[in-house]
């Protein structure tokens, strides 16, 4: 195998052997991107000689490892244009944090940003302002949004491993589509002090790698307590590694029946299916439970995530960085720099997100939607008190065709049913690839557990992995 | 018809912090436009507020000292709009459940005490400055993130004098709390005032004029009495009014209207999610409170009663904390049985002093010690009152001690009878006239005849020993 | 609930955005669909529920009043698409 299709712990092991170097590593990623790029786009603002000339300090527990990191998360010098035409040339004075905590760990910060879906509002990568990413399992399809880029660069071994950030599913939904792991930390868990906010409240940034032990390893260094982050937890971070390998018999799995309902793509409920019978036949016991409030969950998250959203690009104004449109007075330069500098999703939701804080609807709208909240934090309260973890299909369907529902929104926002409550709540949840359909496109499992209880994630996901051979199985591009 | 004020007032008040409000950046930060900044008050897409927990300190002990009611759960609100000086284009302030509410401010004004309601004290951040040029406006940061405390008033002040003399008290109590530097010209306290008339007997408030750009206490009162007249002009020819905001042109001494905005503005206030909500409970509240310092009506009080000072006095010494703070020292360090003394030099001569300097007492640097020995020297007949006045002035000017100076400008009074007779001699000689007047009974000549001493001595006689061997010599 | 042309107007001017009279319609034909969906919420009876403002149950944050560095105006300003001298310089603000 090349170096560019190992995981990250194969690699540290081989760095460490003295048998390779991040020097090599970085040379293997950039020829696999020469040669597979043109077809994937999973990075933006890519340039056509593109041979970034790019060191790697080879120091610290990584030794220079490269990691790819979302374009919504600020690198220091470094383009951080949320893949939108407003922030267009964007280079921040500063590191987010996990970039920080990265760096002091000896990562080498890949200089491609990956694509997304523009700020984040999106289930597909189709929103980006540098044009979407094509699915590595099969190029006609999306790789899911929005970390449609790092997934897309993961499964298509042009990066090691990534991060992502998901809000409503944008780290779980492309880790399903991309046959890929993905992990979103409890909320508070990761601090988000340098990720462009789409909504504070849900927003969290998590990894994306090959397999279980690689997310592991980059959880537990991205984790922890940020004096800069007033919603931050300060809660000691274990080490996740030890959460694998261990058995899971006797563990009690709730399947929640409200997930399992009409409209579900059929070989997504089989390979479901499978898949719990397989936990099973690992010692664990699974029983029906019930959200009763799941229904609910995409219009709460559409009140509450929009119109945050609303109020954090409202700095998107031409004044400080970014686009700026010609204009003649500063209330036109604002309307027509904003007019211009969003795409259509983003208007779309800055509106909705507006109209649910405005005068005379805030009641019915975002007061009611906080209230609904509670409602569906209160449910999963509720099944944690007896269940270890719940378990679902982490999307309805797998990996649409570009273009197939860009036609209608609410189509799209609906494809976020399995993955929205799980920021609802700000509990912890990962998916990884738990088969193929008849047509070779990967289906995710969602594995969900009580806040910080990380641990409980990495344990079942693991012992399913290993004894699964989902996770070796690679795309042919 | 006669028409009654209401006056409410908007104070803007600016924390005397180290650090801003949701940042490390220094609020001291130099003359540099945008070199006082940070991601966090710059708003960069990414940044996050953590708040100040010395601006919270300070706005719960001013919050306390005006007796409002600490609200227990509080948090911060984004009050979003667009402005070019707001770099999130929202402001991190609070709606619906501010820091404090329903306290009060006891003025004095017009002779009476008025209780004036502070509906509520809330927390909240600066915007930067703009510049306007001609085709364009220049932005400077350096300011947006300092801490502010908005104070707001009842609509209870009745007249332009009661607003200046709220002002006037407010910035004592403030003062005395060392949380601000509360200078108008400065810009550390703002005020905008809202201001209505009604006829007199009806209960319904009249249309309201917001009032702004007015830089010192002085500038409220005028801009609030150029719009009495304004507004009572407008009711007495029956116009109609509209709620409006106007600016005040200092130079012209009138209001002029603001463009008309579109409507009331809609600030979709919700609860900031990058802040937690702040939980003050009753241990934080007594333990402020018992940090509090002594308040300025406090202070007088205390004066009246343990050092005898009229109202009127005490008044004039609370009124700059570190005045009253050097008074008291001169006071309890006064070894003298009857402190009234001292208290009188304090509101008198220094007073003066202090006042055709424009200064404060305790910037007049006069060591407490020489006064006090120049107290004593008058106390005990060694030097005239009026000397010790322009050794006090010389004391001010050269720093020089008392003693010192009596001996270098020769000022011992002439208490000695033998050498006062030799002058009163002299006279009584020259000024036959006057001599004649007092023993035909006229007092008056008696007051001429010492003041003759007086100038033939150089003014170093002791004018009531004087006074009594003349009238000894002459009756 | 229904959402007219006239208030999806107001509420992209209270957002700073202008809308061409083609996005206004098909914008207005979606959020319509959108919040037609979201209704279902009403349905629910929230009365005696708390609104979930923090999903953590952390309170009293707070950073203790100590200066730290800040950026150079030059840091401060690379971004910037006008800028004058060391000010940010935006069109003239016509009231």
């Amino acid at each position: 195998m090349d170096l560019n299709q190992l995981t990250a712990h194969e690699l540290l092991d081989k760095i460490k052997s003295g048998e390779t170097s991040a020097k090599n590593i970085l040379a293997s990623l950039y020829s696999r991107i020469q040669r597979i790029e043109p077809k994937l786009k999973a990075y933006a603002r890519v340039k056509a000689d593109n041979k970034p000339d790019f060191i790697p300090q080879e120091s610290g527990l990584l030794s220079g490892l490269p990691i790819t990191v979302k374009d919504n998360i600020c690198t220091k010098g470094l383009n951080t244009e949320c893949c939108s035409k407003i922030l267009g040339n964007f280079r921040p004075p500063y590191d987010a944090t996990v970039i920080n905590k990265l760096k002091t760990a000896g990562a080498s910060i890949f200089p491609l940003k990956a694509n997304m879906d523009e700020f984040a509002f999106g289930s597909s990568t189709e929103n980006s302002f540098f044009g979407p990413t094509h699915n590595p399992w099969n190029l006609e399809c999306v790789p899911g949004g929005s970390s449609g880029g790092s997934a897309a660069a993961v499964a298509g071994d042009e990066a090691i491993w990534a991060l992502g950030s998901d809000t409503g599913g944008s780290i779980r939904q492309p880790a399903s589509f991309c046959g890929v792991v993905g992990l979103k930390p409890t909320y508070g868990r990761v601090s988000r002090f340098g990720l462009i906010a789409f909504a504070s409240s849900l927003d969290q940034i998590g990894p994306i790698t090959k397999d279980v032990e690689d997310a592991a390893i980059l959880t537990r260094i991205i984790s922890g307590y940020d004096p800069n982050d007033s919603t931050s937890v300060n809660q000691d971070v274990p080490d996740y590694t030890a959460s694998l390998g261990k058995d899971i018999k006797g563990l009690k799995i709730g399947i929640p029946k409200e997930y399992f309902v009409e409209g579900m793509d059929p070989e997504v409920k089989s390979g479901i299916e499978e898949a719990i019978n397989k936990l099973k036949s690992l010692g664990a016991v699974s029983n029906p439970v019930s959200l009763p409030h799941t229904q609910y969950a995409v219009p709460v998250y559409y009140i509450i995530a929009t119109a945050e959203a609303s109020s954090n690009l409202a700095r998107f104004d031409g004044v400080q960085y970014g686009y700026r449109a010609k204009s003649e007075s500063l209330i036109d330069m604002y309307k027509k720099t904003r007019a211009e500098g969003f795409g259509e999703e983003a208007k779309r939701r800055i509106i909705l997100g507006t109209f649910a804080l405005s005068h005379g609807y805030y009641d019915a709208y975002y007061l009611r939607a906080l209230k609904v909240r509670t409602l569906i934090k209160n449910d999963f309260d509720a099944v944690f008190r007896d269940f270890d973890c719940i378990v679902t299909p982490t999307s309805p369907t797998s990996a649409f065709k570009i273009g197939e529902r860009t036609a209608d929104p609410l189509k799209m926002y609906l494809s976020d049913i399995y993955t929205i409550s799980v920021n609802l709540a700000g509990i912890p949840a990962i998916s990884i690839p738990c088969g193929f359909t008849k047509e070779g496109l990967p289906i995710g499992l969602q594995i969900m557990a009580k806040p910080f209880n990380e641990e409980m994630l990495f344990k079942v996901a693991h012992a399913f992995e290993q004894n699964t051979e989902w996770h070796k199985i690679k795309p042919r591009i | 018809m006669k028409y009654q004020t209401v006056i409410g007032l908007e104070v803007h008040l600016q924390l005397n912090t180290k650090t801003k409000a949701f940042c490390g950046c220094p609020v001291d930060f130099g003359q540099t436009p945008n070199s006082g900044v940070c991601p966090v008050c710059l708003g960069l897409p990414g940044s996050l507020p953590v708040y100040n927990r010395e601006a919270l300190n300070s706005a719960i002990k001013l919050a306390l000292a005006f007796s409002c009611q600490i609200q227990e759960h509080t948090k911060f609100d984004r009050k979003n709009y667009f402005y070019p000086d707001l770099p999130k284009n929202y402001q991190i302030s609070q709606f619906d459940l501010p820091l404090s509410r329903n306290g009060y401010l006891d003025i004095a004004s017009e002779g009476k005490t008025k209780r004036i309601g502070i509906t509520r004290v809330h927390l909240e951040e600066d915007a930067g400055k703009l510049i306007h040029e001609t085709t364009s406006s220049l932005v400077d940061f350096n300011r947006t993130g300092v801490p502010l405390l908005e104070i707001v008033s009842e609509p209870d002040l009745s007249s332009p004098q009661e607003a200046f003399d709220y002002l006037t008290s407010l910035k004592n109590i403030i003062e005395y709390l060392d949380v601000s530097d509360c200078d108008m010209e400065k810009g550390s306290l703002r005020c905008d005032a809202n201001i209505s008339l009604r006829p007199e007997g009806v209960k319904e408030l009249g249309v309201k004029t917001e009032l702004k750009n007015m830089n010192s206490f002085k500038g409220v009162k005028d801009a609030l009495t150029f719009e009495v007249g304004r507004q009572t002009e407008l009711l007495e020819a029956g116009s109609a009014m509209s709620q409006e905001t106007r600016l005040w042109d200092a130079q012209k001494n009138e209001t002029v209207s603001m463009r008309s905005k579109e409507g009331a503005k809609d600030y979709r206030y919700f609860p900031d999610p990058d802040l937690t909500v702040f939980i003050i409970d009753q241990e934080m509240v007594s333990k402020t409170k018992a940090q509090l310092p002594e308040l300025p009506q406090e202070k007088m009080q205390r004066f009246i009663r343990d050092y005898g000072l009229s109202e009127y006095d005490a008044k004039i010494l609370v009124s700059s904390k570190k005045d009253a703070e050097f008074a008291e020292e001169c006071i309890r360090k006064y070894p003298g049985k009857d402190k009234k003394i001292m208290v009188n030099w304090l509101i008198g001569p220094l007073l003066s002093e202090a006042n055709s300097r424009k200064l404060n007492l305790c910037q007049l640097n006069v060591n407490k010690d020489e006064l006090i020995s120049l107290i004593e020297f008058v106390e005990n007949q060694s030097v005239s009152h009026l000397s010790a006045k322009l050794v006090l002035t010389q004391m001010i000017d050269s720093a020089k001690g008392a003693a010192l100076i009596i001996k270098e400008n020769n000022m011992l009074q002439i208490s000695d009878t033998a050498e006062l007779e030799r002058i009163i001699d002299q006279a009584i000689l020259e000024n036959e006239k006057s001599v004649s007047s007092f023993k035909a009974g006229k007092t008056n000549a008696l007051m001429f005849l010492v003041g003759q001493v007086m100038k033939k001595s150089a003014g170093k006689a002791n004018p009531k020993v004087v006074g009594d061997l003349i009238k000894r010599r002459l009756t | 609930m229904a959402i007219d042309k006239e208030t999806v107007k107001y509420v992209a001017h209270l957002a700073r955005i202008e809308l061409e009279p083609e996005e206004l319609e098909k914008l207005s034909r979606q959020l319509h669909d959108i919040l037609g969906f979201i209704d279902k919420l009403s349905a629910l009876d929230v009365q005696q529920v708390k609104p979930a403002s923090h999903i953590l149950p952390i309170s009293n944050v707070l950073r203790e009043d100590k200066p730290h560095t800040c950026l150079t105006p030059e840091q401060a300003l690379e971004n910037a698409p006008g800028k004058s001298g060391n000010f940010f310089s935006v069109p003239k603000i016509i009231e």
